[in-house]
C-alpha cells in the first residue's frame, strides 16, 4: 500500500483502488485522452505528410513507380544544379525584400489607422481586402496589370508621355522579379497592418500621455514606447510573414510559373515543377525538404528574440 | 514651485459643455484637492492643466505664464496617473529617469536624480525591477518618483489611490501628504473620495456638474457648507437632511411634517413658515429624553463608535455615538440635534440660510 503513488491523499484511507479505477482517475491519463483528437489530427495531416516527404527525398520515386532508398543522391544532384541554387537565391531575395517592405508599409498603415479619423471602421475594412481576395484571383488581376500588351501601367505611362513603349513586366528578368515581389507585398500588407494595429491598441493611451508630459516628441514616443511594446507582436507577425513568403507558391505559379528563364522560380515552385509536372517525386521532395533549414532558422531567430524580453514575465528576479 | 491661476475656464466636447466657467486660484506650494462625484469635470480640468486637453475658453496660467497654447512638455508639470502609466518595458530606474533622458541629461546626472528620488520614496532596492514585479503600493511610489525626479513647478495627481486596497490607501495618503510637506511643491490632486480630500488638502474645491460648488479649507467646508450639495458631500456618514418649516414664536425652530421640533440658535428674520431643509451631522445628534422620537432600524457597531439608523416618521436619520448605548432594532429612542451645529438650507435653491 505504501508503494502506491496517488495524487489524492484520502485515497489511501479509503483503501486500495483497482488499477483500472486508478487509471481512470489519473490526471495524466485523462489529459492524454483530451489531447488525442488534436494530436491525431496533427499527426495525420502534418507529421505524416512531412515525414513522408522527407523520406521520399531519400528515394528515387517517380510518379507511377515506387522508388528505392538512394541515400543523399538527390541532394548531391541538387548541390551541382545551378537552377536549384538560382531558386534558393530567388526565394531569399523574394522573402527578404518583400518581408522588409511589408513590415515598413504595414507598420506605417497600422500607426495611421490607430489614429482617430473619420470612417475609421470602413478604412480598416478596406485595408483587409487584398487579404481576403483569393490569391489566384488577385494573381490574375495582377497578370492583366502586368500584361505585355494591355498593361494599364504601361498604358498610363505612355499616355502621360513618360515612356514610349510597353514595359515587358513579366518577360524581363529584373522586371519580373520586381513585379512578383510587388504583387506579394500588396497581398501581404493587410495581415501585417491589421495584426500590428491590434498590437497598438493594447498599448494604454495613458503611457503616451505620460511620455508626452515627460517631454517626448512624437518620434520619441514611437521609439521608446510604441516600438518596444510592439516588439513581441512584431516578432510573431514577421515570423508568420517570412514563413508565408518563403513558401509562396500560388502567386508565382499564376503569374510567371517561374519564368522568364527561371528568374522567378522559388523553391516551392521548382519543387512542384520537378516533383509533380516532371514526375520526379524524389527530387521534388528533396527541394521541398531543403526549405526546412531556412524555415527553422527563421523560427529560431524570432523565438530567441522573444525570449529575451524579461519585462513581459511577471516572475521575480 | 509656482502658483496656478484657473480663470473662467470652460470645456466643451462637441456641442456639450462639461465645465461651465471654473475659477480657482492656487497659491505657491498649496495642496489643492479637486473633489466631486464622477462626471463633475474634475479630471477634465486636471488634464487641461496638464495640457492633455485643450481649453475651450478662459485661461490657465502657471506662475506668470498663460499656458493655454503651451505644449505639455513645456509646462514643467508632472502627473501621476490613476493606473500609474509606468512603462512596462523599462526598469524602475529607467522609468524614473526617462524624462531626464529625453531632456538630454548626462547619464551620471540621470543616475544622481533617480537615486535622490528613490531615496525619498524608499525605492532604492527596487531600482532594477520591472513594473510587473512590483506590488500596487510600490508601483504607486514609482509613479510618484517619476514625478519627483523632474522637480517640476506643479504636481498633478489623478485619483492616484483608487487602485489600492483600503489599508494601503490610508498609508499612501499619509505618505503623499508627508512628501508634500517635505518638497512644498504646488500640488493639484483629484479624487472622488471626500476623506482623502479632507485629510490631505490645504484647500478643497468641491465640484459638481461642471461648476465649483465651494472652495475652502477642509474644516471650513465641514463647518459652513455653502449649500446642500457640499453639506451632503463632505463628511462621513453624510449629513442628515430633514424637510420642514421654519417657526418663530419666541424661540426659533424647524417643525417637520410629522410635528417634530428641531432646535435652532438663530434664523433669518421674517421667515416664519418658510419651507426649509434642516441639516444635522450624525455626530451632532445625542440621546436625550426631550429629543425627537425615532424608531431604531439598524445598529452598526464599529468598535470605536456606533452608527444607528433610525426612522422619524417617514425619513431615515443616521446618528453616530462614541459611547456604547444599549439599543436594539425596533426600540424607541429620543434624538436631540445640537442646535449650535445645525445647518439650514433653502428648500428650493439649496443655498445656506
Amino acid at each position: 500500500m505504501s508503494t502506491i503513488q496517488t495524487s489524492l491523499p484520502q485515497a489511501a484511507a479509503i483503501g486500495e483502488p483497482s488499477a483500472w479505477v486508478r487509471l481512470k482517475t489519473n490526471r495524466n491519463v485523462i489529459a492524454l485522452w483530451f489531447m488525442l483528437p488534436a494530436a491525431a489530427f496533427l499527426i495525420l495531416f502534418l507529421a505524416y505528410p512531412l515525414g513522408l516527404g522527407v523520406w521520399m527525398s531519400f528515394t528515387d520515386e517517380k510518379i507511377g513507380r515506387s522508388g528505392v532508398f538512394v541515400g543523399i543522391e538527390n541532394y548531391e544532384w541538387l548541390w551541382d544544379d545551378s537552377i536549384f541554387w538560382l531558386s534558393v537565391f530567388n526565394t531569399l531575395l523574394y522573402t527578404i525584400v518583400a518581408s522588409a517592405i511589408k513590415f515598413a508599409i504595414g507598420l506605417y498603415l497600422a500607426l495611421l489607422l490607430n489614429r482617430h479619423m473619420p470612417f475609421k471602421a470602413m478604412i480598416r475594412a478596406i485595408v483587409l481586402i487584398p487579404f481576403i481576395v483569393p490569391t489566384v484571383l488577385s494573381a490574375i488581376a495582377f497578370w492583366w496589370i502586368y500584361d505585355a500588351q494591355f498593361s494599364i501601367i504601361s498604358w498610363s505611362l505612355i499616355k502621360l508621355g513618360i515612356i514610349t513603349q510597353n514595359i515587358n513586366f513579366l518577360g524581363d528578368t529584373s522586371w519580373a522579379r520586381a513585379s512578383v515581389i510587388i504583387a506579394n507585398i500588396w497581398r501581404g500588407v493587410p495581415f501585417v497592418a491589421i495584426t500590428l494595429l491590434a498590437g497598438l491598441q493594447t498599448v494604454s493611451p495613458s503611457l503616451y500621455e505620460a511620455a508626452t508630459l515627460d517631454g517626448a516628441t512624437s518620434w520619441q514616443r514611437f521609439r521608446y514606447i510604441t516600438y518596444p511594446l510592439l516588439t513581441p507582436i512584431i516578432a510573431v507577425v514577421m515570423t508568420f510573414s517570412v514563413l508565408f513568403t518563403f513558401t509562396d507558391f500560388q502567386l508565382i505559379w499564376a503569374l510567371t510559373r517561374g519564368g522568364p528563364v527561371n528568374a522567378t522560380h522559388l523553391m516551392a515552385t521548382l519543387s512542384y515543377q520537378r516533383g509533380i509536372i516532371s514526375g520526379r517525386l524524389g527530387e521534388g521532395a528533396a527541394i521541398a525538404t531543403a526549405m526546412i533549414p531556412f524555415l527553422m532558422a527563421a523560427i529560431a531567430i524570432s523565438w530567441f528574440g522573444m525570449q529575451r524580453r524579461k519585462w513581459q514575465q511577471g516572475s521575480d528576479q | 514651485m509656482s502658483s496656478v491661476q484657473i480663470r473662467d475656464v470652460r470645456k466643451s466636447f462637441g456641442g456639450f459643455e462639461v465645465l461651465h466657467g471654473v475659477t480657482i486660484p492656487i497659491e505657491d506650494g498649496e495642496f489643492v484637492v479637486l473633489v466631486g462625484p464622477s462626471g463633475c469635470g474634475k479630471s477634465t480640468l486636471l488634464r487641461m492643466l496638464a495640457g492633455l486637453e485643450n481649453i475651450t475658453s478662459g485661461t490657465i496660467s502657471i506662475g506668470e505664464r498663460v499656458v493655454n497654447n503651451v505644449q505639455p512638455k513645456e509646462r514643467d508639470i508632472a502627473m501621476v496617473f490613476q493606473n500609474y502609466a509606468l512603462y512596462p518595458h523599462m526598469t524602475v530606474a529607467d522609468n524614473m529617469g526617462f524624462s531626464l533622458k529625453l531632456r538630454g541629461a548626462r547619464p551620471e546626472d540621470i543616475k544622481k536624480g533617480v537615486a535622490r528620488a528613490a531615496e525619498i520614496l524608499a525605492l532604492t532596492p527596487l531600482l532594477d525591477r520591472y513594473p510587473r514585479q512590483l506590488s500596487g503600493g510600490q508601483r504607486q511610489r514609482v509613479a510618484m518618483g517619476r514625478a519627483i525626479v523632474r522637480d517640476p513647478q506643479v504636481f498633478l495627481f489623478d485619483e492616484p489611490l483608487s487602485n489600492l486596497d483600503a489599508k494601503l490607501r490610508v498609508a499612501m495618503r499619509t505618505e503623499i501628504k508627508e512628501l508634500h510637506q517635505r518638497l512644498k511643491t504646488t500640488t493639484v490632486y483629484v479624487t472622488h473620495d471626500q476623506i482623502e480630500a479632507m485629510t490631505m488638502a490645504d484647500k478643497i474645491v468641491v465640484m459638481h456638474d461642471g461648476i465649483v460648488e465651494q472652495m475652502g479649507s477642509p474644516l471650513d467646508l465641514y463647518d459652513k457648507p455653502d449649500n446642500q450639495f457640499v453639506a451632503g458631500f463632505i463628511g462621513s456618514p453624510a449629513m442628515n437632511f430633514l424637510n420642514g418649516h421654519l417657526k418663530s414664536n419666541g424661540t426659533v425652530y424647524v417643525e417637520t411634517d410629522n410635528g417634530a421640533k428641531l432646535p435652532l440658535l438663530t434664523a433669518p428674520a421674517a421667515s416664519n413658515g418658510r419651507p426649509v431643509v434642516y441639516g444635522v451631522r450624525p455626530e451632532h445628534l445625542e440621546l436625550a429624553d426631550d429629543g425627537i422620537e425615532a424608531e431604531v432600524v439598524v445598529v452598526e457597531p464599529t468598535g470605536s463608535e456606533t452608527q444607528i439608523v433610525a426612522r422619524i416618521g417617514t425619513q431615515d436619520i443616521i446618528a453616530v455615538f462614541r459611547d456604547r448605548h444599549e439599543v436594539v432594532p425596533g426600540a424607541k429612542i429620543h434624538l436631540r440635534p445640537r442646535a449650535s451645529a445645525a445647518h439650514l438650507f433653502d428648500k428650493d435653491t439649496g443655498r445656506r440660510l
